[in-house]
Formats: C-alpha cells, sequence, structure tokens
C-alpha cells in the first residue's frame, strides 16, 4: 500500500482500535501557544494592585494556605484570569465554526449579528429591567437575543440553500438593526445607567467571579464535549454538501448542530462578560496563518483566543491609566491584526 | 427622466411632510405664517429656527451620503460599499472625537476633524483593501474596512469612556441626528458638499468604464489613476461633511445607490442624480418617523435609517441578482 502524501510533516497515534493522525507543524505550534498561554494566565495572576511573585503565584495554585497569596489568587485573580482564557477559546472556537461552515473570514458571529443580538438581549435586560450587569439574567438574555438573532439571520439568509455571501449582508443588516437599538436604549437610559451599560457592551471582565464563571464553564464545557462528535461531519462539510454527503454525513443536522454550538458559545461569554468584540473573527484567522492549515482547525482556534483574550485583559488592565473594558483592547488588537495581515500578503503577492 | 421627476416629486413631498410634522402639531395657517410672514411668535420660531434647518440637514447629508456611497461602490465595485461599512464613518468620529478633547464644541468645529479623518481612513483601506495596483477585491476591501472601522470606533469609545464629560458631549451626536444642526453648520459643510458631488459627476463616465474592467477602462482612454484619486476627494468630502453635520448615519449610502441602480440601472451618470434626490428623500422621511414614533420624544434619524436599511438592505440581497453591480 503506497504512502498517502499530506503535503506536511505528520504522525500517528495508536492505541488500541482508536488512532489519531496529527500534522507535526500544528501540534508544535498548538504546544506553544498552550504554553504561551499558560505563562500569560500566570503573568496575570501576578500583576495587580497587590504584586505577586511568580513563585508566590504557582504555590498558592499548587495548594500553599500562606498569607495573602492564597486569597489574592483564588477569590480576586483566578476567575477573572480562568474567563479570560475560556471565554477566549469559547470564541476562537464559535468563530471557527462559522467561518468553517460558510467557508468565508467574515462569516464570524461579531459580522453576522450574533454577537449583536446577545448584546441587544443583555441590553434590554440592564436597562429596562435595571438587573446589574455580569448578572445571571442579563446571561439569560444575552442567551435568548444570540439565539433569536442566529434564527432570524439564518431564515433571512435561507433561500434555496445558504449562501456566504448572504450570509454576512442579512447579517450586517440585522447587527445594523440591533446596535441601532442599544443606541437608543443607552440615549435613553439616565447617564450613570448608560455608563455601565455601555461598559458591558463593549465586554468587560470586571464584573465576573467565580458566580458568573461556574455556569459558563460547565456550558462551555458540554459545549466543547460535544463538538467533539461534530468534527468529523464539520470537515466533510468543508468540501462542499454534495462531496459530504456521499462521505456518508448527514448534512442539514450536522449543519444546524455545529450552528447551536457556536451560538452557545458566543452568548454565554457575551452573558456573562459582555459582547468581547474580533476574537471570534480574528483567531481562527491568526491560527490558520501560524498552522498553515488548509482549513479551519477548532484547537488552535481556541488556543489562539484563549492567548488573546488574556494577553488583551493584562493590558485592559494595567497599560492605560483607567481599568478599561478588555473589549476595547481586542477590537483594537484583533482589528489590527487582520490590517497587518492584509498589508503583509499583498506585499507577498507582489 | 420620468423616474426622476418621480423623485423630485417625492422629495418635494418629504421636504412638506418634514416641515409640517413634529412634536408641536401645527395648523396649516400657522405654518404658512411662519414660512411668510416671520414674526417671532413661539410657532414662527419653531417652524423657521428648528425645522427648516433641520429639513436643509438632511438635504446636505442625504445628497452627501448617497453619492459618496454611489462612488464608493463603484469605485470599488462592492454592493457592500458604505462610508460606514468601509470605516469613513469611524474615521470622522474618531477625528471628532479627538478634536472635542482638544475643544472642539460645536458640529461646525468637528468639520476639519472630521475631513482629516474621513481622508485618511478613505486612502488607508484602500491601500490595504487593493492589492497595490488594480482595483480592490471586494472581500478583502470590505474585511479591512470592517477591520479599521472596529479598531478605530474602539479606539473612540475609549476615550469617551476615559473622560466622561466627552462621552455625555459626544452621545447625541454620535447616534446620528439632526436635532439642534442650525445654519451656522450646514452652510460651512455645504460648499463641500457641492463639490463633491460636482467631482462625483466628473467621474461618472470614467467609473463607467472602469465598472468593465481596468485594462478595458484604459484602452477606451480612461485615466484610472486620475479617476480613483479624484474619486476619493469626493468620498472624503461627501462623508466628512455629512458626518460633521449630523454624526454617524449609518445604510444611506448603502441603500440609496441600490435603490437608483434599481431604478435606472448600472450607469454612474443617472445613479449619481438620483442619489442626490433619494437619498434625503430617504433621509427626511426617516427623520419624521423618529419625531413621531415616540411622540412628543424624538428617535435620532441614524437609528431609523438603520431599521428602515436594514430590512431593505436583506431584501435586496434575497432577491435574486439586484445587489451585484
Amino acid at each position: 500500500m503506497s504512502r498517502v502524501d499530506f503535503g506536511s510533516r505528520t504522525a500517528v497515534l495508536r492505541r488500541g482500535p482508536f488512532s489519531i493522525r496529527f500534522r507535526m507543524r500544528t501540534a508544535l505550534i498548538g504546544a506553544a501557544l498552550a504554553l504561551a498561554t499558560v505563562v500569560v494566565a500566570v503573568l496575570a495572576l501576578c500583576l495587580g494592585d497587590l504584586p505577586l511573585s511568580p513563585v508566590d503565584v504557582v504555590s498558592a495554585l499548587l495548594g500553599s494556605q500562606e498569607g495573602l497569596a492564597h486569597l489574592v489568587v483564588f477569590e480576586w485573580r483566578l476567575p477573572r484570569v480562568l474567563s479570560a482564557v475560556v471565554f477566549g477559546a469559547a470564541l476562537g472556537v464559535s468563530g471557527a465554526i462559522f467561518q468553517s461552515l460558510t467557508r468565508n473570514p467574515l462569516a464570524s458571529p461579531d459580522v453576522i449579528g450574533l454577537s449583536a443580538g446577545s448584546y441587544a438581549g443583555g441590553l434590554i435586560m440592564i436597562i429596562v429591567f435595571g438587573v446589574g450587569a455580569g448578572s445571571v439574567p442579563v446571561a439569560g438574555g444575552a442567551i435568548i437575543g444570540g439565539l433569536l438573532a442566529a434564527a432570524a439571520v439564518y431564515v433571512l439568509a435561507y433561500r434555496n440553500g445558504m449562501h456566504g455571501f448572504r450570509l454576512i449582508v442579512v447579517g450586517i443588516g440585522v447587527s445594523a438593526m440591533l446596535e441601532a437599538l442599544g443606541v437608543y436604549l443607552i440615549l435613553r437610559a439616565k447617564l450613570e445607567v448608560a455608563m455601565v451599560a455601555s461598559v458591558w457592551a463593549l465586554g468587560s471582565l470586571n464584573p465576573v467571579g467565580w458566580a458568573q464563571f461556574v455556569p459558563a464553564v460547565v456550558v462551555v464545557a458540554v459545549v466543547f464535549v460535544a463538538l467533539g462528535t461534530l468534527v468529523g461531519p464539520m470537515r466533510q462539510l468543508e468540501l462542499g454538501d454534495d462531496a459530504a454527503r456521499s462521505l456518508g454525513s448527514r448534512v442539514e443536522p450536522a449543519r444546524l448542530w455545529l450552528v447551536v454550538c457556536a451560538v452557545a458559545l458566543t452568548a454565554v461569554v457575551t452573558g456573562a462578560a459582555g459582547p468581547i468584540a474580533f476574537i471570534s473573527l480574528a483567531a481562527p484567522q491568526i491560527a490558520k496563518r501560524i498552522t498553515r492549515t488548509a482549513g479551519i482547525a477548532l484547537v488552535p482556534s481556541a488556543l489562539v483566543g484563549a492567548l488573546v483574550l488574556t494577553a488583551s485583559d493584562i493590558v485592559a488592565q494595567f497599560a492605560l491609566p483607567d481599568n478599561l473594558p478588555v473589549g476595547l483592547v481586542t477590537v483594537v488588537v484583533g482589528g489590527g491584526y487582520l490590517v497587518w495581515l492584509l498589508i503583509h500578503e499583498v506585499r507577498r503577492r507582489r | 427622466m420620468l423616474g426622476l421627476a418621480a423623485a423630485v416629486g417625492a422629495l418635494i413631498a418629504a421636504v412638506v411632510l418634514s416641515i409640517v410634522v413634529g412634536s408641536n402639531q401645527l395648523g396649516p395657517a400657522e405654518l404658512w405664517h411662519a414660512l411668510t410672514a416671520y414674526s417671532g411668535t413661539t410657532t414662527d420660531q419653531v417652524v423657521v429656527d428648528l425645522r427648516v434647518p433641520r429639513t436643509v440637514a438632511a438635504l446636505v447629508v442625504g445628497a452627501g451620503l448617497g453619492v459618496a456611497g454611489a462612488v464608493i461602490q463603484a469605485l470599488t465595485r462592492n454592493p457592500l460599499g458604505d462610508p460606514g461599512i468601509l470605516g469613513v464613518d469611524a474615521g470622522a468620529g474618531l477625528f471628532v472625537a479627538i478634536g472635542v478633547l482638544l475643544g472642539a464644541a460645536s458640529p461646525v468645529q468637528y468639520l476639519p476633524f472630521a475631513f482629516v479623518g474621513a481622508f485618511v481612513v478613505t486612502v488607508l483601506v484602500y491601500v490595504v483593501g487593493s492589492a497595490g495596483r488594480g482595483a480592490p477585491d471586494p472581500i478583502r476591501l470590505t474585511l479591512a474596512g470592517v477591520a479599521v472601522a472596529a479598531v478605530l470606533t474602539g479606539i473612540t469609545t475609549a476615550m469617551t469612556l476615559l473622560d466622561p464629560v466627552t462621552f455625555n458631549r459626544l452621545r447625541a451626536w454620535s447616534a446620528g441626528s439632526f436635532i439642534e444642526r442650525g445654519f451656522d453648520v450646514i452652510l460651512p459643510a455645504l460648499p463641500f458638499v457641492v463639490v463633491g458631488v460636482l467631482l462625483a459627476l466628473f467621474c461618472a463616465r470614467p467609473l463607467n468604464t472602469m465598472g468593465l474592467g481596468d485594462d478595458l477602462a484604459s484602452s477606451l482612454g480612461t485615466n484610472i489613476v486620475r479617476t480613483r484619486v479624484i474619486s476619493v476627494v469626493a468620498i472624503t468630502l461627501l462623508t466628512g461633511a455629512a458626518t460633521a453635520i449630523a454624526g454617524p448615519v449609518a445604510f444611506v449610502g448603502l441603500m440609496v445607490p441600490h435603490i437608483a441602480r434599481w431604478i435606472v440601472g448600472p450607469d454612474q451618470r443617472w445613479i449619481i442624480p438620483y442619489c442626490v434626490v433619494i437619498a434625503p428623500v430617504v433621509l427626511l422621511v426617516s427623520d419624521v418617523i423618529g419625531r413621531v414614533i415616540l411622540w412628543p420624544s424624538e428617535v435620532p434619524v441614524g437609528v431609523v435609517t438603520a431599521f428602515v436599511g436594514a430590512p431593505v438592505l436583506i431584501h435586496l440581497v434575497r432577491r435574486a441578482k439586484a445587489s451585484s453591480l
């Protein structure tokens, strides 16, 4: 039997009846990204009003009960840092699913109206019902809003099948309507409520504690497990519906479940921390470039998302005089990276 | 020609509507008195000092945004071209926020900042979006515009959050509205819009040939570089002036050229005049809707255009081929 040339170095792990084949480059870069995320997370645990040394942080994490370090790390900083890691990963995966399904780098939750739906849902809770930002009702509103927006965009864009371009345009339209609704709500609110709502609306990890983190992470974990069974069909869908069908995938159910998973990921993050912009758009593209995979890979996207969001949160907290919402940093970092990427590609093409 | 006459008729109707409808319900006699024999009564002031300026503002802003959208769509061969989507609004917004921090207090002082912002972003997005030579690829251009717009909006928002006074002052402006826009801001902006429209008309023929592709356009005698430069200048003037008056008003630049194309077909020499007429109709009707929908309080026109424009956009894209150029 002749060897198949996959175009890149690959390795195969076998254990009993199971085997997994992966590209060496993807595995190495994935490991490097994971390591970088851990380093940045430890750094984030060190920084703050009470600076800690990495040794203090690590020993506190390993179970030392001594002094303030335990309290500071576990009660104050860990929920925030862990949520940056988990939410970043969730956003990266959510974007990767949408970009894979539509075969279009623009079709991330930010662009196709999903984030705007969660935003509007959460904002209605904050301004109309007067609940605090980051609370469970806001999360509920964000999830309902995200699902409704996704359903609306899907129904409006579906016409003899789904078309990537139409999906984006409909998404931009729906987003614009929902954002206009948000502007209107903020404009009518009192200045103090408007400031609170505006900060939440940009995506901030400030209000995230264990109470917000635990329910969100449970949902994210469940979705990640469910995604494990959907990766195969997702790869086949990338080949086109006909090819996927002929390879034995049930196309429409697989697509529906993938969309539900992606919606759930974005909506959960939005509910807990507000719409953190641009991670879901940029992370899969960054991952694709540095791993040089042909399609959009989920695990590298998750790792890039986690790394970018954790690092951005450090910048948001400490780089500027005031504690800014992390969403502003991710917008500038993610958007700036995309601009740089576009310029870079132009240079290479010449 | 018949279509243009109908559009002008609609424009006149919209102007009348904009002067008649408002939170003060006035009879025809009072309106007529205000317009013909201004004597400084409250109703006269409502009509002449509030409704007439905002109607004129809608005319100017509409013409600016509509034509800017048409030129962007033609220049980039991109049906999604819109000052908002390509970030030109956001650039003007960022520089206006910088202007407010530096002490600009009224929309008329926003004007130079808005021009600088619009120009910088138009050039930046165009350079990033194009491959250096040739027309920019629509997907790349949209991607560049979305990215640049997001970055600039993020920076603007960070600035306003760090400074609550600026936040409050920009809050009404950044929703896009014609409230309290007097002739003191409209008149300085008007010449720029007029020049912008004239430049756009001057470019209409070359833009038509460039729609066939750059190679064919050069062989037909079109000076491509000159056309691009003039188009960018026109976009800057039109969007900068419109944004300085009203704040970012989304979707007018996107939807109006589609409506114009739907009526007259793909000839830019006709699309641009139609945009001059249709865009103000859309804005005026949106503004009137904004005034009555929550009477006696108001919804900013930028919010209404998003609600009016987005369904139109979705409808257009659901039609088989309406959105292609």
